[in-house]
C-alpha cells in the first residue's frame, strides 16, 4: 500500500492510463484542427472528436449531435443557464434551483438576479433532498428553467432527477440538471429522466481537466441557448473556440469504460464505502451522516465526528486526502453552505469529512483510512472540553457560548 | 496549508491537556468561542493564594491545529508566571512564536481570551473570598 492515500475523488480522479493511452497520439501526431475541412489532419481530428461525442452520448442515452463540448462542468452550467435565461427572455425571467447546488449553478443565478432574473432557492430537507410539492408550487408562468442538480458533491444525495423532469414537462419548463457528480458513477438517461440540458465534466470520472459537455436537447423540445463565447460558430454556434481535440478524446475514452465497468464499480464502490461508514459508526460514538444513505452515490461517504474539529481531524490523518466542511479548510472561512443547509446546525458542519472513493481504492486502503480515522477522533476527544461536557450531561446547544 | 514545525509539535504533543477542579477557590477557568464558529478553548489556572503564582496550567480545545497550538502554548507560558504577569501575554508573542499565518490569527486570539477570562474566573473567586489574601 502506497501513501499518501488518495480518497478525495469528488474533487478530482486521475486520468485513468487507458484514457491517457487514448488520448496520446493527438497531441503530436494527429493534431489537425477539427474545424480544418480541407486537409487529412483536419478530418483525423473530426473524426476523434465525432467518435468522443458518440461516447459522451452513449453514457446518458443521447445523441451525438446534441452534445456540445466546453471547458468543464462551469462552463456547461453557465452556459446552460446564462443560455437559456437570455434565450428565453420574452416567455419569463424566473428560475427555480437549490440551496444546495455548486456554486457554478448559484453565482451564475446571483449574477442573473442582477440583470433581472426572479431565482427561487428551494431549500432541502433534512436528507438533503428537495421537497417536490415546493418544487410545483414555486413554479409560475413566469418560469422558464428548473436547475437542479442531479448528484450533490459533498453529500452524493442525488435528486428525484425523473420526477422534475416530469414536472417541468407538464409545466413546459426546461429543465437543467448538473450532472457532474453523476455521470459515470450512476446510470443517467437524459430521455427517460426528462431532462434538457445536462452538465458534465471529464475530470470527475478519471478524464482530464479543462473539457466537458453540455448535452442540449434537439427534440421534444429542441433547446436554444443564446452562445457566451462568440467566434468561429463551432458547436453548432452555441461555443465558440477550437477544439480540445486530445482532451475530446479523453472525455470520450473516459466515458465508454465508466459506462462499461459501471455496473461491477457501483458494486465494488458502495461495498467499500458501506464498510467504511459501518466499522466508523461501530468504531465511535455520536458520529452522523450526512444526507440519505438511500438515494446516494456508491462512493460518497459524508459524516460528521461531533465535538471534533475537521481540520484538526484533517491535519491527524495527513496521509490521507480528504475534504472537511469546516470553515478552517475552506477559502472563504464560513463552514460547508450545503450541510448548513441540512439544518443540522453549524457545529455539525465544522466536524464533517468527506470520503470519496474511487475506481483506484483498494479495501486495504479502507481499512488503513478507518483505523486511522477512529484513533484520530479518539486522540482529539480527549483534547475537546465539548466531548468532556458532553460526557458530564451537559446540553451544549443550552450553553451561553461567547461568539467571536 | 503548510502548518509550521512548532504547530506541528504542539499539535503532535500537546501539553498540559486535562481539566483542574472547577470547584477550587484556587482554580480559574476560561470557556471562550462557539462550537458553531468552529472553535471552543477551555483553559484553567491553579494559582498560589500567598504568592500569585500559577502553579498549574490545563487546557482543553475544540479547534484547527493551530487552536490547539495556541492553547497547548498558552498553558506552557502560564505556569510559574504570576497572574499579572500572564496578563501580560499577547495574542502576537503566539502568532510570532508559532509563525501562525494571517487566517489563524483568530487562534491566538481566542487564547489570549482563554488567558483572560480564567485569569477573570480567578481574581472573581478570590475577591469574594472572606479573607482575602491575595497578592495580585
Amino acid at each position: 500500500m502506497k501513501l499518501p492515500i488518495y480518497m478525495d475523488n469528488h474533487a478530482t480522479t486521475p486520468v485513468d492510463p487507458r484514457v491517457f493511452e487514448a488520448m496520446r497520439p493527438y497531441f503530436t501526431t494527429t493534431f489537425g484542427n477539427a474545424a480544418s475541412r480541407n486537409h487529412s489532419f483536419g478530418w483525423e481530428a473530426e473524426e476523434a472528436v465525432e467518435k468522443a461525442r458518440k461516447q459522451v452520448a452513449s453514457i446518458i442515452g443521447a445523441t451525438a449531435k446534441e452534445i456540445v463540448i466546453t471547458s468543464g462542468a462551469t462552463e456547461s452550467n453557465n452556459l446552460a443557464i446564462k443560455g437559456v435565461f437570455e434565450m428565453y427572455a420574452e416567455k419569463g425571467n424566473h428560475i427555480i434551483t437549490a440551496a444546495t447546488e455548486h456554486k457554478a449553478v448559484l453565482d451564475t443565478c446571483k449574477r442573473l438576479e442582477k440583470e433581472g432574473a426572479k431565482v427561487t432557492y428551494l431549500p432541502v430537507q433534512q436528507n438533503g433532498l428537495i421537497d417536490l410539492d415546493q418544487l410545483r408550487e414555486s413554479i409560475t408562468d413566469k418560469t422558464i428553467l428548473i436547475t437542479i442538480m442531479y448528484a450533490n458533491n459533498e453529500i452524493g444525495v442525488l435528486q428525484p432527477i425523473a420526477e422534475i423532469g416530469k414536472i417541468a414537462k407538464e409545466r413546459g419548463v426546461l429543465f437543467h440538471s448538473d450532472a457532474t457528480q453523476a455521470v459515470g458513477k450512476v446510470p443517467v438517461d437524459v430521455i427517460k429522466e426528462g431532462i434538457d440540458v445536462a452538465s458534465v465534466s471529464a475530470h470527475k470520472m478519471y478524464g482530464p481537466k479543462g473539457v466537458g459537455a453540455l448535452y442540449v436537447r434537439r427534440r421534444n423540445p429542441r433547446v436554444q441557448l443564446t452562445a457566451q463565447i462568440d467566434g468561429g460558430g463551432h458547436e453548432r454556434g452555441m461555443r465558440s473556440g477550437t477544439l480540445n481535440v486530445p482532451g475530446i478524446v479523453g472525455l470520450g475514452a473516459a466515458c465508454e469504460f465508466a459506462q462499461k465497468e459501471m455496473p461491477e464499480e457501483s458494486k465494488r464502490l458502495s461495498y467499500l464505502r458501506d464498510k467504511l461508514k459501518d466499522r466508523l459508526l461501530a468504531g465511535l460514538d455520536e458520529v452522523y451522516i450526512n444526507g440519505t444513505t438511500e438515494h446516494r452515490l456508491p462512493n460518497n461517504l459524508n459524516i460528521s465526528f461531533a465535538y471534533v474539529e475537521g481540520e484538526s481531524l484533517l491535519m491527524g490523518i495527513n496521509d490521507v486526502a480528504v475534504s472537511s466542511g469546516s470553515a478552517c479548510t475552506s477559502a472563504t472561512l464560513e463552514p460547508s453552505y450545503v450541510l448548513k443547509a441540512l439544518g443540522a446546525g453549524d457545529d455539525l458542519a465544522h466536524s464533517s469529512i468527506r470520503f470519496g472513493l474511487g475506481r483506484f481504492n483498494t479495501e486495504e486502503e479502507v481499512d488503513y483510512v478507518t483505523e486511522k480515522v477512529i484513533d484520530v477522533v479518539k486522540k482529539l476527544r480527549e483534547l475537546s472540553p465539548l466531548y468532556e461536557m458532553h460526557k458530564e450531561g451537559i446540553d451544549l446547544t443550552k450553553v451561553q457560548w461567547t461568539a467571536h | 496549508m503548510a502548518y509550521s514545525d512548532k504547530v506541528l509539535d504542539h499539535y503532535n504533543h500537546p501539553r498540559n491537556v486535562g481539566s483542574l477542579d472547577k470547584s477550587d477557590p484556587n482554580v480559574g477557568t476560561g470557556m471562550v468561542g462557539a462550537p458553531e464558529c468552529g472553535d471552543v478553548m477551555k483553559l484553567q489556572v491553579k494559582v498560589n493564594p500567598e504568592t500569585g503564582v500559577i502553579e498549574d496550567a490545563k487546557f482543553k480545545t475544540f479547534g484547527c491545529g493551530s487552536a490547539i497550538a495556541s492553547s497547548s502554548l498558552a498553558t506552557e507560558w502560564l505556569r510559574g508566571k504570576t497572574v499579572d504577569e500572564a496578563l501580560q501575554i499577547k495574542n502576537t508573542d503566539i502568532v510570532n512564536e508559532l509563525s501562525l499565518p494571517p487566517v489563524k490569527i483568530h487562534c491566538s486570539v481566542l487564547a489570549e481570551d482563554a488567558i483572560r477570562a480564567a485569569i477573570g474566573d480567578y481574581k472573581k473567586k478570590a475577591e469574594s473570598r472572606p479573607q482575602a489574601q491575595v497578592t495580585a
